[in-house]
């Protein structure tokens, strides 16, 4: 992994080969375990928001998208980052405040970056990410280009404002815009049923005249078709979509919580459809990957992961110096 | 040099960067068709079409939000806030948002954005809609905040505002839109960023105002046994400390002039400075004057009595003058409340 788009390159094969989709879930479940770890081991300080369970939005949108199209997305982004493109490395080192990580240290986890695959800083306020997506697209739209924003949200951020003013602008302007909420069931400690009156966050789109999408959120392939659909409708310049992924989160919500909240049982049902060992099984079944392959895919990630690790804490942390920088563009 | 009315100059100074800059971009609420409710976008949506001035639904979150994502891909948008209370439904993606993208982004992304406000009391508008929140502004690094105080910087400023690659604040206050004034355009008229303007010299005082506090500064300082000098700020982030500190060592005294609630206001940060570094050379103590802290109120005459007007400004001038020591304010005295 060197040279100036060693991020593009990692992201390449997701388009038309399974077991690179499989490669970059699996990686994903191994860094976010790992990161999970190294919070209760006191390494890493601060919040972490990570993502198991959700690996095959974060894969299906990444194979989906092309480089040049803006993603915004969450504080719950480590496997939006690392499914664009983004070296485990650069966000471990974030999230570990190194100079190396991907905002030089000066962010954390909640915010990474890199525009080199089209990932902008990620938000840590609730739906912010919507509107800016919005405008994002506008940037397309004015300048004749066939880009395409895509705004990654929470269930939770179909609640706030931002969602109503982001998806209602999107639609009146006909932006190439799509708009994916994560069902991940939760929003912080709240069950969705709690806090939302729909059953389908879908449904919604009806009132901006888009359409809307409910998506198996845990079968990667169908992630990644129904993206790419709404972003050959955006291109076309018929406007933006939004898709509701039904997923799962596996952890709590933050740090250390274990999501005692939970009912029972709930976890153990998602769990049999898990989109990681779902996806291994179709495909050694479906001849696209032996098991002997799938055992080399893993065991060269958990090096991967390992590495990165092991190259993050070595490195140094941002300096006194480095937070007086980019406060202002010159 | 043709005279103008402001809220002219600010549609002059937006056609002629857009004709400068195909990026250059515009969004708010009926600026586009009806051409901004204090026709601050006059013959914009004619001459650059729907793509470039774009009427938004009443939605400031949702269009500023939309500006930023636009500013940090590649396009150099101008934001219309009505009334500049409006942007407090908008306010996390000017300060959470857009001031730290270039931060966020380890200096990759840069977000040029203009967020046009009207401000400020004297209109009978109430008090919901004649704030100027200058000092909502002033304590977010990342954004960069100007103030017009008449037609010509008005046109100067923003010119200078939309080519910078920050987030900038451009205040308008509302009370001056009418007002004629010649204004320098073209490339000669373009006023940088966080420079100050002596506009009038004097010797006995410094007087610093900003937006409409100017006019009235200069008002206030006319036909006086005293000479003030009196600088209009322009750009309140960053403030021209150079400027302040040569006026200031030559006359010894200083007084701030501003259209904000006393607490909190940015009378306070620029007289702690000063004194700050000039202490010695001090010969009286700096003096604030501003409004008091309550709302800003209805009626035509009270609305006045709130603002600090010529009479007053040059009362507490010439008292400080006098006596060397603080004036009281206006309502700090008794007869006045009672
Ligand atoms: C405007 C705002 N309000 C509250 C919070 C605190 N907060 C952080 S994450 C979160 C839950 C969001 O849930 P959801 O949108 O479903 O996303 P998820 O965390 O499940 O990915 C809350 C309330 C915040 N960051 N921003
Ligand atoms: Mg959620």
């Amino acid at each position: 992994m060197s040279g100036a788009n060693a991020s593009l390159d990692r992201r390449l094969h997701l388009k038309s080969s399974r077991p690179a989709r499989y490669e970059a879930m699996f990686e994903i479940r191994a860094f976010e375990d790992r990161v999970q770890a190294m919070f209760f081991e006191g390494l890493v300080h601060g919040t972490t928001h990570t993502c198991q369970g959700q690996e095959a939005v974060s894969v299906g949108i990444a194979a989906a998208a092309r480089p040049t199209d803006k993603v915004t997305c969450t504080y719950r982004g480590h496997g939006h980052a690392l499914a664009l493109g983004m070296p485990p490395l650069t966000v471990l080192a974030e999230i570990m405040g190194r100079r190396i990580g991907s905002v030089g240290g000066l962010g954390g986890s909640m915010h990474l970056c890199d525009m080199s695959v089209g990932l902008l800083p990620t938000f840590a306020i609730v739906g912010a990410g919507i509107p800016v997506a919005a405008g994002a697209a506008v940037t397309a739209q004015v300048k004749g280009t066939d880009g395409a924003a895509i705004a990654i949200f929470g269930d939770g951020a179909a609640n706030i404002g931002a969602f109503h003013e982001g998806l209602n602008l999107a639609a009146i302007w006909k932006l190439p815009a799509v708009f994916i909420c994560e069902n991940n069931q939760y929003g912080e400690y709240s069950a969705i049923h709690l806090t939302t009156p729909v059953e389908n966050i879908a449904d919604r789109a009806a009132s901006y005249g888009m359409p809307g999408e409910v998506v198996d959120g845990q079968d990667v392939d169908t992630v990644e078709a129904a993206v790419a659909g709404a972003l050959a409708r955006a291109r076309a310049g018929e406007g933006p979509s939004l898709l509701e992924m039904k997923t799962y989160r596996y952890a709590g919500h933050s740090r250390a919580d274990t999501a005692p909240y939970r009912p029972e049982g709930e976890f153990d049902r998602w769990y049999e459809r898990d989109p990681i060992n779902t996806y291994r099984r179709r495909l050694i079944d479906d001849g696209d990957l032996t098991e002997e392959e799938a055992g080399r895919i893993e065991a060269r990630v958990t090096a991967r992961i390992a590495e990165a690790e092991a190259e993050a804490s070595a490195a140094d942390q941002a300096t006194v110096e480095d937070m007086f920088t980019n406060i202002h563009a010159p | 040099m043709r005279k103008m009315r402001m809220n002219q100059a600010v549609a002059t100074a937006l056609a002629d960067e857009m004709r400068d800059n195909p990026d250059v971009v515009m969004f708010g609420e009926d600026i586009a068709v009806a051409e901004g409710p204090f026709k601050t976008s006059a013959g914009l949506l004619k001459e650059f079409g729907s793509s470039r001035v774009r009427d938004t639904p009443i939605s400031e979150m949702g269009f500023l939000g939309a500006a930023v994502g636009a500013a940090s891909t590649g396009l150099r948008p101008v934001v219309e806030i009505m009334f500049i209370e409006f942007i407090g439904v908008a306010l996390d993606q000017l300060v959470t948002e857009a001031a730290k993208f270039h931060y966020l982004s380890r200096g990759t992304v840069s977000v040029p954005l203009t967020v046009r406000g009207s401000i400020g009391a004297g209109l009978g508008f109430g008090c919901q809609h004649s704030q100027t929140l200058e000092s909502w502004m002033y304590s977010t690094p990342g954004v960069k905040l100007a103030v017009a105080s008449g037609a010509h910087n008005a046109y100067g400023l923003l010119r200078a505002a939309i080519r910078d690659d920050n987030p900038v604040v451009f205040l308008e206050p509302r009370a001056l839109y009418a007002k004629r004034e010649p204004v320098q355009r073209g490339e000669e008229g373009i006023i940088p960023l966080g420079q100050a303007a002596t506009v009038r010299e004097g010797s006995d005082v410094t007087v610093v105002a900003l937006g409409a506090m100017v006019p009235t500064a200069l008002q206030a300082v006319e036909a006086t046994s005293w000479s003030a000098e009196v600088i209009d700020l322009q750009t309140l982030v960053p403030y021209d400390k150079g400027a302040l500190l040569e006026s200031v060592a030559k006359t010894g005294r200083l007084v701030t002039v501003e259209e904000n609630p006393l607490t909190g206001g940015w009378g306070g940060e620029i007289t702690a400075f000063v004194a700050g570094e000039l202490f010695a050379d001090l010969e009286a103590p700096p003096v604030r004057i501003t409004c008091p802290d309550i709302h800003v109120p209805y009626g035509k005459e009270l609305e006045q009595r709130y603002l600090p007007g010529p009479d007053y400004v040059s009362a507490q001038i010439g008292s400080l003058l006098d006596t060397g020591t603080r004036p009281p304010h206006w309502w700090e005295s008794q007869e006045v409340m009672a």
